[in-house]
């Protein structure tokens, strides 16, 4: 099952380092990983999407917890949470098509950041489910390229992750 | 106020003595110089120089083992890293708590390929409980602090604190932590009072118990605990490999070491208990086997270990308690002695006859008419002439095994041996460790010919600081444990196992300055270990064993199989 994992850790040099390397010694898989400071700078958080059994991902949550770096482990998909992606996707928009890509960018809410005479840069923000389901919506022959950021996550309601 | 600043070689010497530190084992290099120049100035601590990092690593781990405090070794940048990453692991693998200060190239040539270096952090970082690079020598003192704390807590492990050489030059007032607190670092000690409770009453519904017992009794200094239970209820004990002496193995309620080459009575209760309490043990692969076949008939199995990732990893439990595992025994011993309730005396009876019968087939026999020597004699004469109280290490392979089937260990710390790694090479720097920890002890490094090669040079570190420790060497003259499976497994078929050309093990331990012995015949045995720990006792005596070169190690399991799947004599 797909778990969305968040982390609070010590900003230190080697914190991602010990993470990341935790998930590849243990056979542990990694669909996205993103990381960024916090407003408190000696944190950072970071969200790892992943997927396994119930044994696996209580593991994986076990074996996090151990790492000296790590401040504090959630399971976001415990309970009710939102998580977003963005993602910025470089496509052709010429002829005909240029009109077809604004409307497709509409109607997911996405914007133009860039243009040229031959492309559109567009911007879109949700669940991952939506970003596949806007590149499956264009003609993939428009797509020269794309780039994601994973899945960032956090609780719904009074649900707070913090130390 | 410049005159109280302090380079970070002096602070690295001084958190050392601050920490109460007597013994250091280390190898010195281009960037620990000024470590060792600040080494060669005082006399709170003895540094014990070896021949190869990886012994010193050895050694501190042994010393740590052997004490229980932590082991603390220092090795040079690049390649006196690298060569102590055997040592980092072995100790990490049998948590054992550990500093190795380790030299970094200037923080300036990091990164640049420069002489000696290497990314110590990042090659130690899969094999250590944690580790630092310190780039500023005002953050040094509390670096070591934590490296000590983290050390020696919760489930202790070794930890590597990399010092560039320029950090050791500069300056900065010294002041060394009384304390250190972590937020994210809170190791659990008390155990969940409700999950004691459900415990307590666990084991005393029980009809047929079992206690399994791991290295964390060791480690936790739980051995007083462990025993009490065990009498107070009369169950039946068993242990792993590192967890021998944990409880008194002469004692009749103790079925012998389980796993692989566990015994059948310990096997057997293992796979036919209803109620099974782990203490500080992992269930690893060469305890359980297959843990799609382990411990069918226990309904219901309490781990008590104080981390959490130990819990549920290879074996479902359903009661989980982490803590101490002293703390948690005493709490469980509180609830079973205030209770009312007592064990069902009747079917303990029935379950102690049924564990008798398994234990009637006496299953660590083994010819004694021989006219060759039986590597299993060996040790049992060993035992007896030590009366059952040295300090002894192994190496890894048949001897070992064999080690801790026949010394009956009645102590904890007494048995060190490196059991999740799996190290050759460890026996012989480890007994320098435990020697130098005990000098007054009886110290005997069990050993093969393979093995006892891989770190045969410290027999010059034992000379220097006449370490009179006694070596065991089962000479079969096969990597034994490979030859065993060559024979079981692969048709027979002795794939560079065989060694040819060993050295003259006499003229060796000689040339090192020491005594040597060679024993061929069974009659032989024991006058020359008399002879070793009597007329020689002050001396390291090199014991030459040439033991019966088909021997194999039984009871055994096969990897992968269940543990009722036995391979008998």
């Amino acid at each position: 099952m797909r778990h969305i994992i968040s982390l609070l850790m010590e900003n230190e040099a080697g914190a991602l380092s010990r993470v990341s390397g935790l998930f590849s010694a243990r056979g542990y898989n990694i669909e996205s990983l993103t990381v960024a400071p916090t407003e408190d700078a000696t944190l950072s958080r970071m969200t790892i999407v992943t997927r396994g059994s119930d044994d696996v991902i209580e593991q994986i949550t076990k074996q996090l917890n151990k790492l000296i770096d790590i401040v504090k482990v959630q399971d976001l998909t415990d309970g009710s949470h939102i998580e977003r992606e963005l993602m910025l996707v470089k496509v052709r928009a010429s002829g005909e098509m240029r009109e077809e890509m604004k409307r497709m960018s509409d109607i997911f809410r996405g914007h133009i950041l860039d243009v040229s005479d031959k492309t559109y840069t567009i911007e879109l923000t949700g669940p991952g489910t939506k970003l596949d389901a806007f590149l499956a919506a264009i003609d993939p022959a428009a797509i020269l390229e794309t780039v994601r950021t994973g899945a960032s996550g956090i609780g719904r309601g009074d649900r707070v992750m913090k130390i | 106020m410049a005159d109280m600043e302090l380079t970070g070689a002096e602070i690295v010497v001084r958190c050392l003595r601050d920490e109460g530190i007597k013994h250091v084992f280390g190898y010195p290099g281009g960037a620990v110089l000024n470590i060792y120049d600040e080494i060669y100035k005082q006399k709170d601590f003895e540094h014990i120089l070896v021949r190869h990092e990886q012994a010193a690593v050895h050694a501190a781990d042994a010393y740590a083992r052997c004490t229980g405090q932590v082991g603390v070794a220092i090795v040079t940048s690049g390649p006196g890293a690298t060569n102590a990453v055997t040592g980092i692991a072995t100790a990490y693998m049998d948590s054992i708590p550990m500093v190795v200060i380790t030299g970094q190239v200037p923080t300036a040539a990091i990164g640049q390929d420069a002489f000696q270096e290497v990314d110590t952090v990042g090659i130690t970082r899969p094999c250590v409980k944690h580790n630092f690079l310190v780039k500023d020598v005002r953050e040094l003192a509390t670096t070591i602090k934590k490296a000590f704390y983290i050390a020696a807590t919760g489930r202790p492990g070794p930890v590597v604190v990399d010092v560039p050489k320029d950090v050791t030059q500069h300056k900065c007032e010294y002041a060394y932590p009384k304390s250190v607190t972590m937020r994210s670092y809170n190791p659990t000690s008390k155990g969940h009072a409700g999950q004691i409770k459900k415990a307590a009453q666990m084991l005393l519904e029980a009809k047929r118990p079992m206690i399994y017992t791991g290295g964390g009794v060791v480690l936790g200094n739980a051995a007083p605990q462990v025993a009490e239970l065990v009498r107070l209820l009369g169950y039946p004990i068993t242990s792993t490999l590192m967890g021998l002496g944990g409880y008194p193995s002469p004692d009749p309620l103790f079925l012998g070491m389980l796993g692989m080459h566990g015994t059948i009575e310990a096997n057997m209760a293992m796979q036919h208990c209803d109620v099974l309490l782990a203490v500080g043990a992992r269930f690893d692969d060469r305890v359980v086997g297959n843990p799609k076949h382990f411990a069918k008939e226990a309904h219901r199995i309490i781990h008590i270990d104080v981390d959490p990732s130990s819990i549920s990893k290879r074996v479902r439990v359903d009661v989980p308690i982490v803590g101490e595992v002293g703390q948690v025994l005493d709490e469980i011993i509180k609830h079973i002695k205030t209770g009312k309730e007592k064990p069902d005396q009747q079917a303990i009876k029935a379950w102690w006859a049924q564990i008798e019968l398994w234990r009637s087939q006496d299953c660590l026999k083994y010819d004694r008419s021989s006219s060759v020597i039986k590597p299993q004699y060996v040790v049992e004469k060993l035992y007896e002439v030590t009366q059952g109280d040295a300090y002894v290490t192994s190496d890894v392979g048949q001897h070992q095994m064999w080690a801790a089937q026949y010394y009956k260990f009645a102590k904890p710390r007494r048995w060190i041996n490196s059991g999740g790694l799996g190290t050759m090479g460890f026996g012989l720097p480890a007994a320098m460790g435990v020697q130098k920890a005990h000098p007054d002890a009886v110290v005997a490094c069990i050993t093969g010919e393979g093995s006892i090669q891989m770190n045969i040079q410290e027999l010059s570190t034992c000379k220097e600081w006449n370490l009179p420790l006694k070596i065991i060497l089962l000479n079969n003259g096969y990597l034994g444990m490979v030859r065993q499976w060559q024979e079981f497994f692969y048709e027979e078929r002795y794939a560079e196992s065989y060694m040819t050309s060993l050295p003259d093990f006499v003229k060796l331990a000689e040339a090192y300055g020491h005594v040597g012995m060679t024993i061929e015949k069974p009659e032989d045995v024991e006058p020359a270990l008399r002879e070793a720990f009597g007329k020689y006792k002050d001396r390291l005596v090199f014991l030459n064993f040439l033991t019966d070169p088909r021997e194999n190690v039984f009871p055994m399991i096969p990897a992968g199989k269940g543990l009722s799947e036995m391979i008998l004599v």
